[in-house]
């Protein structure tokens, strides 16, 4: 084996078999990937960013924000709920039903229950279990559908689902990010809609939330002077972290950019590839021509994703 | 050491087939690796203040606020850019041609090729690291110099990697070593992942999450695949040589080969990451067949040094090997575990994720290398280390650094995951309880600096006593005659 081609032969074969694997093969999978529909609302999903979260972006990537934020979600599994959403003409039918589901209940609590609809019966059971109670609550005329619900440790804190390829089909650079110091951000336009907020979390990260470890980003601000009036885009400061009278902390477009992208960061649709439940509000057009979800992917959804059942 | 200060006879009278002698081949390195090797430990010095900057930050976020480029962000690639490619790859680099030329017996080709090379390199390191402070970052992990800075980085590499394939062409030992294998295949592979990467990242972007799969395969591909070809090639081949012993097995070295070549390009994608699940169930596996490979060094290494500790005393760089070898596999370990055992699948993203990189970049790597250029410095310039036990307290520095870096950090990724399972807990609460372990790593990132400084000065201290010296000769020579008697001249 004293062949110095040989080597190179090996090397060769070693690294194609791995830029097949995971340079080609991704992009025939994911590289060719196209807008799909939201389930069962139908909308196209995602739509690109608006031009100055596009800015944003770049503001985002050029101070490495990727460094102490990831933008992905994860899930271990899911589970299901079932909720009744209408009782139907027949209650005294329904109430049978309902002793066969929770026999642990009162008939009291159960008439409780029925007058507060749509109500989560069961909750975390799997697929087979929630199909067969949902049968037995439509067999006596009610209405009650089988609810997703993703689970694991991330999802009640980042977000309500997985994130998938679709979430970043537009972004260049995509930025999924390797470490979390800070908190998951794929869901922050979600839990954060407030833009003022941002800015001042930005300046002062302390002054909005307590401890925080997070940099001060005061170079994306100016100090100004005020002229005349104050401007409507000064931050409005605690006495202690605000500039010396007659002085504004103003945003410079850097920052208002970023703004900007983080509330447009919302990887909360459900999609065919990452199903879940969510309210009525937010997908409520079931009459566009969605693709299906069958029983799996209920439309009539009750007002919020995990209503209690105690 | 070995060296002789005189200039031997050139390559030409050597009878083809015949090996050079040594001293011969040392001398054709000297002026091409020592452009290297200070260049890489200038970068280490400079990749560790940023190292500080960014790790105070934890400590003080208002430090330094009023900065863009000072912000975490920006130095924290700036730290990585610096230590890998300023001097992961540099310092790799030159260890690679020293010992292809050795194990060929021959002198190093166009080692004016080499140094233009270097030059190239370091220039491209420099706007690069620049590139980053000013906000110019790619946005990919481990590829964030801009492609300004990328072209020149890779024109140096071809070069230097040119003359490294022709010194390997033109060897007169025939027969092919372990290590051969290791460097002539890291050789080509660095050129052809860094160019798909930059190409389908930065030139011609790919759309939407095959741009993430690609940034996760590269980075795998760099600092899993070549570190390791490159940090067990310099085991392989000093760890018997210091020790005076034989090297174990040819073939289980060949086995850890094969599965770097055929299994470890195919890590590096998490189990969190949105992609179809095939991905990361195939780094998964690739990282357990990893531990094969680490178990067949483990064996080798341990065997060839007799399996007792007694090998490495007095010796220093051997120290470093075998502290390499032991971080080879504990960063194997970590890795293959956090793939299987975690079932929240968020471990990679507490501070286990950086924990596992430092103690392979820098635990395995940098302490191979370390061992490595302080052998091969001496012997280049034919001048003892000027303060050896430096060298020795480089070593503890070192080891008690890296220790003190990722013990800390893993036992706090550990916590940050178990905590995080509580979603009642308020995340600035847990992130909170790991800012003890940071503190501790801070420590070791301090440590690690002196570490570094006495390496620099080590090398800068052979440098000067070769120069002092000639300097010394040729003055001894000029003035030789002002000092005989008038009579005497003629």
């Amino acid at each position: 084996m004293n062949f110095g081609p040989l080597i190179f032969l090996a090397a060769f074969f070693g690294l194609t078999c791995s830029w097949f694997g995971f340079v080609l093969t991704p992009q025939f999978q994911v590289g060719r990937l196209q807008q799909t529909n939201t389930i069962p609302a139908g909308a196209l999903y995602p739509v690109s960013r608006p031009g100055l979260a596009r800015q944003g972006l770049s503001v985002y990537r050029a101070n490495g924000c990727a460094y102490c934020h990831s933008q992905q979600v994860g899930q271990t599994g899911t589970t299901c709920d079932v909720v009744l959403t209408d009782p139907g003409t027949n209650q005294t039918a329904l109430l049978v039903a309902l002793r066969k589901i929770r026999p642990a209940l009162s008939e009291s609590e159960d008439k409780e229950l029925l007058a507060s609809l749509p109500k989560t019966i069961r909750q975390g059971v799997t697929k087979e279990e929630a199909d067969a109670a949902v049968k037995v609550l439509t067999s006596s005329s009610a209405k009650a559908t089988t609810w997703i619900v993703p689970v694991g440790p991330d999802i009640p804190r980042w977000g309500i689902r997985r994130t998938v390829a679709e979430d970043y089909l537009f972004d260049y650079p995509v930025m999924t990010g390797s470490q979390r110091v800070g908190p998951d951000l794929a869901n922050v336009g979600v839990r954060m809609p407030d833009a003022n907020w941002h800015l001042r979390h930005l300046y002062a990260p302390r002054s909005a939330v307590k401890d925080s470890v997070m940099p001060l980003y005061r170079f994306l601000f100016e100090k100004r002077r005020i002229e005349g009036t104050r401007s409507p885009e000064a931050l409005t400061l605690p006495p202690e972290l605000g500039p010396e009278p007659g002085y504004e902390i103003v945003p410079k477009p850097e920052a208002i950019a970023l703004v900007a992208y983080l509330m447009s960061l919302r990887a909360n649709e459900p999609l065919f590839d990452a199903p879940v439940s969510v309210a009525a509000a937010v997908t409520s057009n079931s009459d566009t021509n969605a693709p299906s979800g069958g029983t799996s992917t209920p439309t009539n959804a009750a007002p919020t994703n995990t209503p209690p059942t105690k | 050491m070995t060296a002789p200060s005189a200039q031997p006879a050139s390559s030409t009278a050597v009878p083809a087939g015949q090996a050079v002698p040594v001293s011969e081949i040392d001398i054709s390195c000297r002026l091409p690796l020592l452009v290297l090797f200070v260049g890489a430990a200038k970068w280490l010095v400079i990749g560790w203040i940023f190292a500080l900057i960014g790790s105070v930050k934890f400590h003080s976020p208002g430090l330094l606020a009023d900065y863009a480029w000072l912000t975490y962000g920006r130095v924290h690639p700036a730290f990585t850019n610096s230590v890998i490619y300023g001097f992961c790859l540099q310092a790799g680099l030159g260890v690679l041609l020293w010992l292809i030329a050795r194990l060929g017996g021959t002198p190093l080709a166009h080692r004016w090729l080499v140094v233009v090379g270097a030059i190239f390199w370091n220039f491209g390191v420099a706007v690069g690291v620049i590139g980053i402070l000013a906000g110019d970052n790619t946005g990919f992990e481990h590829l964030e110099m801009p492609s300004y800075a990328a072209t020149p980085v890779f024109l140096g590499y071809l070069l230097i990697g040119l003359c490294g394939a022709i010194t390997f062409h033109r060897r007169r030992e025939r027969k092919l070593s372990a290590s051969h294998w290791f460097l002539f295949t890291a050789l080509f592979w660095f050129p052809w992942i860094y160019s798909t990467a930059n190409l389908l990242l930065v030139t011609f972007p790919v759309r939407g999450v095959a741009q993430a799969v690609i940034a996760w395969w590269y980075s795998d591909n760099l600092l899993v695949v070549w570190l390791s070809l490159v940090g067990l090639a310099s085991v392989f081949y000093f760890v018997p040589k210091l020790t005076g012993r034989d090297f174990r097995s040819h073939y289980l070295a060949m086995f850890a080969y094969w599965i770097l070549v055929l299994s470890a390009g195919w890590g590096g994608i998490p189990t969190s990451a949105p992609v179809p699940v095939w991905m990361p169930v195939l780094s998964t596996i690739s990282s357990v067949f990893f531990l094969l490979a680490v178990i067949a060094v483990g064996l080798n290494v341990c065997e060839s040094i007799g399996c007792s500790l007694r090998a490495v005393q007095g010796k220093p760089e051997v120290s470093f090997l075998i502290f390499a070898v032991i971080a080879f596999g504990f960063a194997g370990l970590m890795r293959a575990g956090c793939a299987m055992l975690d079932v929240n699948q968020g471990l990679n993203l507490t501070w286990f994720g950086p924990a596992m990189s430092q103690l392979n970049f820098y635990g395995f790597f940098t302490m191979a290398l370390f061992g490595a250029v302080y052998v091969i410095m001496p012997r280049l310039f034919g001048v003892e280390l000027p303060w050896p036990r430096l060298v020795r307290a480089h070593f503890w520095l070192a080891a008690a650094g890296v220790v003190l870096l990722v013990v800390p950090l893993t036992f706090a990724g550990i916590f940050e995951e178990l905590n995080l399972a509580d979603p009642q807990k308020p995340f600035t609460v847990v992130m909170h309880s790991t800012m003890a372990f940071l503190r501790v790593s801070t420590l070791g990132d301090l440590l690690l600096l002196f570490g570094h400084i006495f390496f620099l000065a080590n090398l800068s201290g052979v440098v000067l006593g070769f120069y002092r010296a000639r300097a010394a000769t040729a003055y001894a020579e000029v003035t030789a005659d002002l000092f005989k008697p008038a009579g005497a001249r003629s």
